[in-house]
């Protein structure tokens, strides 16, 4: 068994498309026409045959409350790997991204949390070496 | 502001509730998420997200932590000034007594 996708709701697809691909740096893998949506992932440029981000509606009733009461408590939905922690926060920043928990040493590893401007908050985390 | 000081002394009588304080005074402005991880890795306290988030609850009563929005998140500051009321009430220095 592999994880091959897994999903976040997003509040307007193309701005979450937006975000994910010019300012974080993922690349859009699928964008197939659904409905009224479409079927939106997006993968990291150097391994675009790994995990894939689907960018989901966030149109179901019960998506508010779940993410509003998260994000109120500063807790992230998804964690993606970087090679410095610090070095994306002076990037992103300098970009207009909000943190709501700044580069922080947590003794195995550097994390900090940002909003995705798309209702959810996302952890970047680096291992550090053993 | 109005100090009930038995509710700052039962604020502190708790060693997660002065770690808290600890942690806020160290980097004040910390989400829930954030504080609880620091819990966690730092002084290996397992308790529960509801827990903190509880003795927060008795820190913001006794109005040792103050809270803020910005945007859509909670954050979480220290406010010593409860402290100020009590070492006015008991000054730490005094004039010497013949």
């Amino acid at each position: 068994m592999r994880i091959r996708l897994t999903s976040i709701f997003v509040d307007d697809q193309r701005a979450a498309l937006a975000f994910y691909t010019d300012v974080l740096g993922f690349t859009k893998r699928h964008d197939i026409p659904l409905g009224d949506a479409t079927w939106l992932t997006v993968v990291a440029p150097e391994d675009p045959d790994g995990p894939e981000l689907l960018l989901e509606p966030a149109g179901h009733p019960a998506v508010k409350p779940y993410r509003d009461a998260l994000v109120e408590d500063g807790i992230p939905l998804v964690q993606f790997a970087v090679d410095d922690v610090a070095a994306e926060y002076e990037r992103l920043t300098a970009r207009g991204v909000v943190f709501t928990q700044p580069p922080t040493d947590i003794g195995t590893a550097v994390v900090a949390v940002l909003d995705d401007t798309c209702g959810n908050l996302v952890q970047i985390l680096a291992m550090k070496p053993a | 502001m109005l100090v009930r000081v038995a509710d700052v002394f039962h604020a502190l009588d708790d060693e997660t509730r002065r770690l808290v304080l600890d942690e806020l005074v160290a980097r004040d402005g910390q989400t829930l998420f954030e504080l609880c991880s620091m819990l966690v890795t730092r002084h290996g306290l397992s308790s529960s997200r509801q827990a903190i988030s509880q003795h927060l609850a008795v820190l913001e009563d006794a109005g040792l932590v103050v809270t803020e929005r910005r945007g859509r998140s909670k954050f979480h500051y220290f406010d010593g000034r409860p402290l100020a009321v009590i070492a006015q009430r008991w000054p730490t220095t005094r004039e010497e007594t013949p």
